[in-house]
């Protein structure tokens, strides 16, 4: 009962706030949208309470959704030890932004569509961590999807808004067709899709099906979550409303492909080289990502690329089998991460929305607590212990580390490595140009009110102290807690963990990251702008990747429209007849150019397809 | 010789609705002209009892007129959902032939005759009767499309619509006349046993057969007349035809190949899958630079024709469920996008540009909802009624062996995401057009909560639906 509870909570601040919203005044929007969410946390923290959830699992099955002879699928919520740290993530993440938005969107005129969408958003997301099988967990995908898209482009009426909104949607698709063909096919063999059947049936599945089944899930993965090749969307969706690209863009939605491969690790186990490939993936992202946001000077944009590393160095956990680190960091990056974007969406609701860190600076001053935040969210996300980044990554480069001593590559270890470095310069950069300096605007920047301060407050709190939750020095009680549902994957590595062979592996990364730190205070002091040559374009160019997409795909693609809408569909074989259209009052002559339209173009074509029809069958 | 049997009996839904086609018809030619409205009445009664005939009528296989015409579950499913698109139908109708001044009698009862076609079609199990069928269904539907005598573009499309429905026809009747040298006969039982040692003639006649089912489904390179015709044709018998020769079209397909030719099944699949995976490719990327949304539909229902024809690719009983799933999916959520654009008008004019729905979401909220429901349906996306019905069909046809098809639909379903969401973005962007004005009225605004409710019943509570139409499935094992 208390799981449909959970996800109807914010479903019903949706339906009020979407359905009355625009009569009820501000205060009761606001506290409808903060309230279900709140009460969702309140629910959800009762939920993994229940014994049920250490044990095999909590479940309600609300109807049989579907089903075609052998095949069924229950429309059913589930909540075991990782969905209870995936809802518990998600509504206390999600109530502390809700509560900061009350201030943020405090002028927008369309208050209540804001928190409708917000709200439906929360509902989908939990419907995705809560699911009980595969189709369920699509469900929300998709609608989380919707909902990124619907905020995305909330303002659009400003064009960029607008497109980058469609972007988001259209290169998602791209992943969840991948996704979707995923699900078929292990519909199709393993013919269910209840996730504890699916693990069960993983072992006695061809590998070869079971890899391209993964893969095939994975490439849903890396749309979501804003991997290589589709991470494009993540950047451009910063022009949604700040508490959003904190909430969906870091802390919550796009962690989903972690989640994801989380949930079916049994079956990534089983297929072959899948879990290489996501390693390799999550590497490459995380190192290919940190280098861009070294030289963007859009505040939000750094961020974003910041997320896309750091989801990098989830995936990479996944693909060297430290699949509890992979969550711990989930975890730990949606406090700091969050907090991060929420000190920027301060700096710019005091700025009136200026997000060039050029045309920002010395704002330590007037913004104290606000620099103080991001100075705890740049700490922690730069991996400077006791801050809680320093544990999570800390734990994932051991993992690659020891990875590699059994036979993975050393370069995901290196990569993961030279992640850390660059990190703790871009984040010292953007922390200097923000913060740092004599202030470049004229203007009065005030500290943001208590409404939005409270929620970055606690979660400065979370980035700071939670590394405890899988510090060694606490017993790790987070890693303890998920141990159980990654054992039977005979992962085993927490159990008779080894002490790193030498102290250097652990000491290495913090070595990293404070020599990222001086580097940075090094190039960036008195807030100078650093061109870094030809390197400097390569980057700022984002690899020229995108550019590529456009030369080898984009254009291409739209030609291939053009071709069949307008010259073939249209030129070739309706033009002959739709000019007749312009002889409107010569009625007769329109009858006879008709005809001759018929004879010569639509006769030609039905004889094409008969002639390759006929041919076809006596030809075989 | 014993004359056959006449089992009217059988026929009671078939009957039902020829009788409404003629009393809708002879009503409108009686009743004074502000009494016109009554006829709407009338004919959705007699569309409702011939529904509840139809579903009332026994499922198990009975043959009858001498095993042309057959009464099974496929006949029941497919039959519903043609009575249920000819009711939504004519509730779509209802306001615009009056405001239009349309002659509502003859234009009620051409709609039901169309309907008894693809009915016949359904139920026939010989190839003279599966004709019958698609004549009774596309001769209306000749008339319905010049329906507005004094709009040119509306005879255009009649014309065009005629001549090349004439022209699929006779490749039909052709292919007919070459199956029945090859066998002797014109049933489907002649034809699943001379299919095991096919003579050239055979083949001949067969895919002849299949070009004429082709033309009708519209599905590439068959299709070139649609976009034309869906564009001339008054908007709602465009509507109309849009799903009502599916319906009749990919009946007449699970008859003919599906229950006949299953055996045979490695024979045709290839060429059938070649032709869903260029029209799945065609329909789709075609329709994404579309400005008219009739033309934008039209391409919408090439598109689709694809999609359920890798149901029938499948060849398994469950791909024939799958087809029947989809086809009552597709009534739901494209007369429902027909019926939002039915309810507003340009200066009088039907708003058929995409540009007309500029905002129209903020003076209508509900309207732009639905629009968006059933955008998202045609996108596929869950979880709605077009989602559940892209899964049956792929799966099924994945169940086949059928992977480039499924990929192939998969990959277009994400291309048909673009301009599906375009649609209902427009809607929600921009400052209306002061002259676009809303033309609703309670019989249309039934059809569009009819067809809404449609979307998320078979999206989210799909269980007894489910369980109808596999009933088609399980006939065939």
């Amino acid at each position: 009962m208390v799981l449909e509870v959970i996800v109807a909570l914010p479903l019903a601040g949706w339906l009020i706030n979407g359905l009355a919203g625009g009569r009820l005044p501000r205060g009761v929007v606001g506290a409808i949208g903060c309230g279900t969410v709140g009460a969702a946390c309140a629910a959800s923290v009762m939920a993994a309470g229940d014994p049920a959830v250490a044990g095999g699992g909590l479940t309600a099955t609300l109807f049989t959704w579907l089903s075609a002879g052998e095949f069924t699928v229950s429309a059913g919520l589930f909540m075991d030890r990782l969905s209870a740290l995936m809802a518990l993530v998600v509504t206390g993440v999600g109530f502390l932004i809700h509560v900061y938005s009350i201030g943020y969107m405090a002028d927008d005129p369309a208050y209540a569509r804001y928190f409708a969408y917000l709200n439906l958003f929360v509902a989908s997301m939990l419907l995705l961590v809560l699911g009980g099988n595969l189709l369920v967990l699509f469900v929300g995908w998709e609608l989380v999807g919707l909902c990124s898209y619907l905020l995305i482009g909330f303002w659009f009426d400003r064009e960029r808004a607008a497109s980058s909104g469609r972007k988001a949607f259209i290169v998602n698709r791209i992943g969840d067709a991948g996704f979707l063909l995923g699900i078929l096919l292990l519909a199709t063999t393993a013919g269910n899709l209840q996730f504890d059947r699916l693990a069960a049936a993983s072992g006695g599945m061809a590998p070869g099906l079971l890899t391209a089944a993964t893969l095939l899930l994975f490439a849903g993965a890396t749309g979501k979550s804003a991997q290589l090749p589709l991470y494009v969307w993540l950047p451009d969706a910063m022009e949604g409303p700040t508490p959003v690209s904190a909430l969906i863009h870091a802390a919550t939605m796009v962690t989903a492909g972690v989640y994801m491969i989380a949930r079916l690790h049994p079956l990534f186990l089983h297929a072959g080289y899948t879990l290489s490939v996501v390693a390799a993936v999550g590497a490459v992202t995380a190192f290919f990502a940190a280098t861009v946001a070294l030289v963007e000077w859009d505040l939000k944009r750094v961020l974003a690329y910041s997320t896309i590393s750091q989801l990098g160095y989830m995936f990479l956990a996944m693909g060297v089998v430290m699949m509890p680190a992979g969550m711990f960091h989930l975890t730990t990056h949606a406090f700091f991460k969050a907090l991060l974007f929420l000190a920027a969406g301060s700096v710019m609701h005091a700025m009136r929305g200026v997000v060039d860190m050029r045309r920002l600076g010395g704002l330590a001053g007037p913004m104290r607590w606000t620099a103080a935040g991001f100075a705890v969210g740049g700490l922690a996300l730069a991996g400077v212990p006791p801050f809680a980044g320093f544990f999570s990554k800390d734990l994932i480069l051991e993992g690659a580390f020891e990875w590699a001593q059994r036979g993975g590559a050393m370069l995901v270890w290196i990569a993961g490595l030279a992640t850390a470095f660059v990190t703790a310069v871009y984040v010292t950069r953007a922390m200097m140009l923000t913060f740092a300096g004599p202030a470049a605007d004229p203007g009065h920047p005030h500290e943001a009110p208590a409404v939005m301060g409270l929620p970055m407050a606690v979660l400065a709190a979370l980035s700071f102290g939670g590394g405890l939750l899988g510090a060694r020095v606490a017993g790790e009680p987070l890693l303890r807690y998920l141990e159980p549902f990654f054992v039977d994957s005979a992962i085993g590595v927490l159990k008779d963990r080894p002490m790193p062979a030498a102290g250097v592996i652990t000491a290495l990364p913090v070595a990293v990251s404070l020599a990222g730190i001086l580097a940075g205070f090094a190039l960036y002091r008195d807030r100078r702008e650093v061109t870094l040559g030809a390197l400097g374009r390569f980057l700022s160019h984002q690899w020229y990747i995108e550019t590529l997409y456009d030369a080898v795909i984009v254009t291409p693609a739209k030609r291939l429209a053009h071709l069949l809408a307008d010259v073939v569909e249209t030129r070739g074989i309706d033009g002959a007849v739709n000019g007749v259209g312009a002889l409107v009052g010569r009625a007769g002559l329109a009858v006879r150019g008709l005809q001759t339209g018929f004879v010569r173009n639509y006769a030609a074509a039905i004889l094409a397809g008969t002639i390759l029809m006929l041919g076809y069958w006596l030809f075989r | 010789m014993t004359p056959p049997a006449v089992d009217l009996r059988l026929l009671v839904p078939e009957l039902v609705v020829t009788a409404t086609a003629v009393a809708v018809m002879l009503a409108g030619l009686f009743l004074p002209a502000g009494r016109q409205h009554l006829l709407r009445w009338l004919a959705a009664v007699g569309t409702l009892a011939a529904l509840g005939t139809t579903l009332t009528a026994g499922a198990d296989p009975t043959p009858a007129f001498a095993g042309m015409y057959v009464r099974d579950a496929l006949t029941r499913v497919i039959q519903a959902t043609a009575l249920l698109a000819v009711l939504l139908a004519q509730w779509l109708s209802g306001e615009y032939v009056e405001r239009t001044g349309l002659e509502a009698g003859e234009y009620y009862a051409l709609m039901l005759v169309a309907a008894l076609g693809a009915m016949l079609m359904a139920a026939s199990s010989d190839l003279i009767m599966l004709f019958l069928g698609l004549e009774t269904l596309s001769i209306p539907l000749y008339v319905l499309a010049a329906f507005a005598r004094t709009d040119l573009r509306s005879q255009e499309a009649g014309l065009k619509y005629f001549l090349l429905g004439a022209f699929g026809t006779a490749f039909f009747l052709y292919g007919i006349a070459l199956l029945f040298g090859a066998t002797g006969s014109t049933g489907y039982r002649a034809l699943a046993e001379h299919a095991r040692t096919p003579a050239v003639i055979f083949q001949a006649g067969l895919a002849l057969l299949t070009i004429g089912l082709a033309f009708k489904a519209a599905v590439v390179p068959f299709h070139f007349w649609a976009p034309d015709v869906y564009e001339g044709a008054p908007l709602p018998a465009t509507a109309y035809m849009s799903v009502i020769a599916k319906v009749g079209a990919f009946a007449a397909f699970l008859r003919v190949y599906v229950v006949a030719l299953a055996a045979q099944a490695g024979e045709w699949s290839t060429l059938l899958a070649a032709i869903s995976v260029l029209t799945m490719i065609v329909g789709n990327v075609a329709a994404l630079r579309q400005t008219s949304i009739k033309r934008l539909l039209a391409y919408s229902s090439i598109a689709h024709a694809g999609f359920i024809l890798t149901g029938v690719v499948a060849g398994t009983p469950s791909g024939a469920s799958a087809v029947a799933f989809y086809l009552l999916a597709y009534t739901f959520m494209t007369l429902g996008a027909f019926a939002v654009v039915l309810m507003l008008h340009r200066r009088g004019e039907e708003a058929d540009q995409i540009a007309d729905l500029t905002g129209v979401a903020w003076r209508a909220p509900a309207l732009g909802g639905a629009m968006a429901l059933f955008m998202v349906s045609l996108a596929g996306l869950p979880p709605t009624a077009g989602f559940l019905a892209k899964f049956y069909v792929f799966t099924a046809a994945l169940d086949a062996g059928q992977i480039g098809v499924v990929v192939t639909g998969v990959l277009t379903s994400v291309v048909s995401a673009y301009y599906y969401l375009r649609v209902a973005y427009t809607m929600f962007t921009g400052q209306p057009h002061e002259d676009v004005g809303f033309a609703g009225g309670r019989w249309v605004t039934a059809a569009l909560v009819t067809a809404s409710a449609g979307v998320v019943v078979l999206g989210i509570f799909p269980g007894r639906v489910i369980s109808f139409v596999q009933q088609v499935g399980q006939a065939m094992r």
